[in-house]
């Protein structure tokens, strides 16, 4: 008899049994939710990983105080029907204890702060993994990164120390004050998690579906009008059909105009998409190795 | 729709990263961004076409020395097929990156320069994909446009390869002639190339056979977790999850555990709501037997009428992988699927130099070195021969002081 599993199948098996690798191996691993669709998906595969059983971790929210509303509400419903922990970390915290500084300016973000209270959060919690929903498809410096990703006690990234990762064996093994980032989708492409996402009829936040927003134009990309977005004069408030592509802090999540208001105009826009989901985040377009150098201090 | 893994096996000298380069913008898998990028650099061809291979550069440290360090992996897909590349460095000493892409992949493809024909490099990557049994190879004879795409030239270098293919034991190759930089033969059939009759590349890549034979002769179920939620309505709930490796399981079936040797029989197999009869290969799955035997993380379940080698001393291809060389006198782990153990390299029979194929007898084996040794670990290893089954048969060496994956190893024979 011979089989072939169909691509969302082996994608699904795949990710899943990267997550019972997590459980399996580490103390005390924790899975980083964003309210994006990526981390909602990887609460699903959890849910056929662990299940009826708890999960082995609990839901970890780093949270920037500038996140979509909508986002949030999502998160509350979603963590009350699963029956599952979540520890938020306050990017407010880090910055009342003066431990990092409020970016000025037009294009200020917290961002880039988030990184120091994730590292805060994985110390005071003495997480030893913690899984989240990057993808190797978003960005070359992702593409080079492992499934199991060993960070050093700074949380830093060695691209040109990382561990040879040989057929479906994962090497977890850490020193005291080490832990290990895990990404279970590492092989999905954005197209992939959608037709995922409409296979398992997924519930998402509302943003990313087209609705009417109050946005403003900058740098050439629609942004969400907030009390979070620093604006002058020269901004023009328009109201506009537009969607997220990604969920992030609202001051670096750009708008697409869009008319998607089903899953499946979304996965047709995709498809005959002219820019891709990274394109959309203004952190990443900073300087071309961007997202190398964040990674390296310790981002996601 | 189903997914192909591959490899390709070549320097950037050879033209590879223009023909992943070419593989992507030929079948529209660049974003528009992306392209805006392409399109922004200064980086030309001598003709003024742009540069494809930017498409494949990777870090900034790696463009700032012109290499490729690491492993990077790219996705696109056609309507029939979606592909994850495997990009590896083709440099000697980037050996154990060439066999760590090629451990996941379904194929290879092997690059060739028509003007150099097969040299050190192809012996090598063609030794790599026989060690590691990739099922399929592709030998793409590229910069055809530059010998006039002369069929000559490419039947003396198809008949060349072909007596490497037997000597390093490779089956079921293709060749193809292509000019990457022109376009010919990668997407879409060549116009230039017109006594060569057989598939483009992408054309062979949607369309190759990669389904896997999973009788239940090799039915492997290594169990990484055991679910039991201890509640009060599933108090009994006792749930092995897993995924296959190889083979396939079915309810009824009578299973023995390794390495403890109990035996039993499946009561069900579960996938969250759903009960599916059967699991084969590549599904994870949450199996159930109907006897209560003590079953931990590390433990196998195969199919009771074949069972696979259980052995504590083994013989096995090494490949050296960490900056410091092998110790025999020291104390590793072996990690073989979910069970991890201590280890020792007992002896070393044997080195390969895989620019020769030649056997060499010493014991130093140092970062980026292949050969044979026997191997004895702590506890019993439920194995199958690599040749038989890779997804049994290959496990990594990990350095008890730094914690580092040190070596692959590809479990050849159990030393009576």
């Amino acid at each position: 008899m011979k089989h072939q599993l169909d691509y969302l199948d082996e994608l699904e098996a795949e990710a899943i049994y990267i997550l019972r690798e997590v459980a399996g191996q580490f103390e005390k691993p924790a899975l980083l939710f964003s309210g994006g669709k990526d981390s909602i998906t990887l609460v699903r595969l959890a849910e056929k990983a662990f299940r009826p059983g708890k999960f082995p971790f609990p839901l970890v929210h780093i949270d920037t105080g500038h996140n979509f509303i909508e986002t949030i509400e999502y998160r509350d419903a979603m963590v009350k029907r699963l029956g599952e922990k979540l520890i938020i970390g306050h990017v407010q915290d880090s910055i009342d204890e003066g431990k990092v500084v409020e970016q000025k300016g037009k294009n200020a973000s917290r961002n880039a702060l988030q990184t120091v209270t994730l590292l805060d959060t994985i110390a005071k919690h003495q997480f030893d993994a913690c899984i989240g929903g990057a993808r190797r498809d978003e960005e070359k410096a992702r593409a080079k990164e492992r499934i199991f990703s060993v960070r050093d006690e700074f949380g830093q990234w060695d691209p040109k120390r990382q561990r040879p990762e040989l057929w479906n064996i994962f090497n977890g093994k850490i020193h005291k004050g080490e832990n290990v980032r895990v990404f279970p989708i590492s092989n999905w492409t954005e197209l992939d998690v959608w037709n995922y996402i409409r296979r398992e009829k997924i519930e998402l936040p509302s943003i990313y579906f087209a609705h009417k927003r109050e946005v403003i134009t900058r740098n050439g990309q629609l942004m969400a009008a907030s009390p979070f977005l620093n604006m002058d004069e020269e901004d023009i408030i328009e109201s506009r059909n537009v969607r997220f592509r990604t969920v992030g802090d609202m001051t670096c999540t750009a708008a697409v105009e869009s008319y998607a208001f089903h899953i499946d105009d979304i996965i047709e826009e995709i498809s005959a998409s002219k820019i891709s989901e990274r394109g959309a985040r203004m952190d990443d377009k900073v300087s071309e190795a961007a997202m190398e150098d964040r990674k390296k201090g310790g981002y996601f | 729709m189903d997914i192909l893994k591959f490899l390709t096996a070549g320097s950037v000298d050879d033209g590879k990263s223009t023909l992943i380069g070419r593989l992507l913008y030929d079948s529209e898998s660049i974003l528009a961004d992306q392209l805006e990028a392409l399109h922004r650099s200064n980086r030309k061809n001598d003709d003024g076409s742009i540069d494809l291979a930017i498409l494949t550069d990777g870090l900034k440290a790696e463009r700032e020395q012109g290499i490729t360090i690491d492993v990077a992996y790219k996705y696109f897909q056609t309507d029939k097929r979606k592909f994850i590349i495997a990009d590896t460095p083709g440099h000697i000493q980037y050996t154990r990156n060439m066999v760590t892409g090629a451990s996941n992949a379904n194929l290879a493809i092997i690059l060739i320069d028509a003007r150099k024909g097969v040299i050190e490099q192809t012996i090598r990557h063609s030794f790599l994909v026989a060690l590691l049994g990739l099922p399929q190879v592709v030998v793409c004879i590229n910069k055809m446009d530059m010998v006039d795409y002369s069929e000559e030239v490419y039947d003396k270098i198809v008949s060349d390869y072909k007596t490497l293919a037997a000597k390093v034991g490779l089956k079921n190759v293709n060749y193809i002639p292509v000019s990457a930089l022109k376009g010919d033969n990668i997407v879409y059939p060549s116009i230039n190339i017109n006594w060569y009759k057989g598939d483009s590349l992408l054309h062979f890549l949607e369309n190759v056979d990669i389904e896997v034979d999973d009788s239940t002769a090799h039915a492997r179920f290594p169990v990484q977790w055991v679910i039991r939620p201890q509640t009060e309505e599933l108090h009994d709930y006792r749930g092995y999850a897993g995924r296959v490796s190889s083979g396939s399981f079915k309810v009824n079936d009578k299973v023995t555990v390794l390495p403890s040797g109990f035996s039993s029989t499946i009561d069900k197999i579960e996938l969250l709501d759903e009960e599916p009869a059967e699991a084969f290969a590549g599904m994870s799955v949450t199996i159930h037997l109907k006897d209560e035997i003590d079953i931990s993380r590390g433990d196998v379940l195969v199919n009771s009428q074949y069972q696979p080698e259980v052995s504590q001393l083994i013989e096995a291809d090494l490949c050296w992988m960490d900056t410091r060389a092998l110790d025999t006198s020291l104390t590793y782990f072996i990690q073989h699927n979910s069970k991890v153990t201590r280890c020792r390299i007992q002896e070393t029979l044997y080195k390969v130099n895989i620019n020769t194929l030649e056997k060499e007898y010493n014991e130093d084996f140092k970062l980026n070195d292949i050969g044979r040794i026997v191997i004895k670990t702590a506890e019993p290893l439920a194995f199958d021969l690599y040749q038989n089954n890779k997804a049994n048969g290959g496990a990594i060496i990990i350095d008890s002081r730094t914690n580092v994956t040190v070596g692959a190893l590809m479990l050849r024979a159990t030393v009576e």
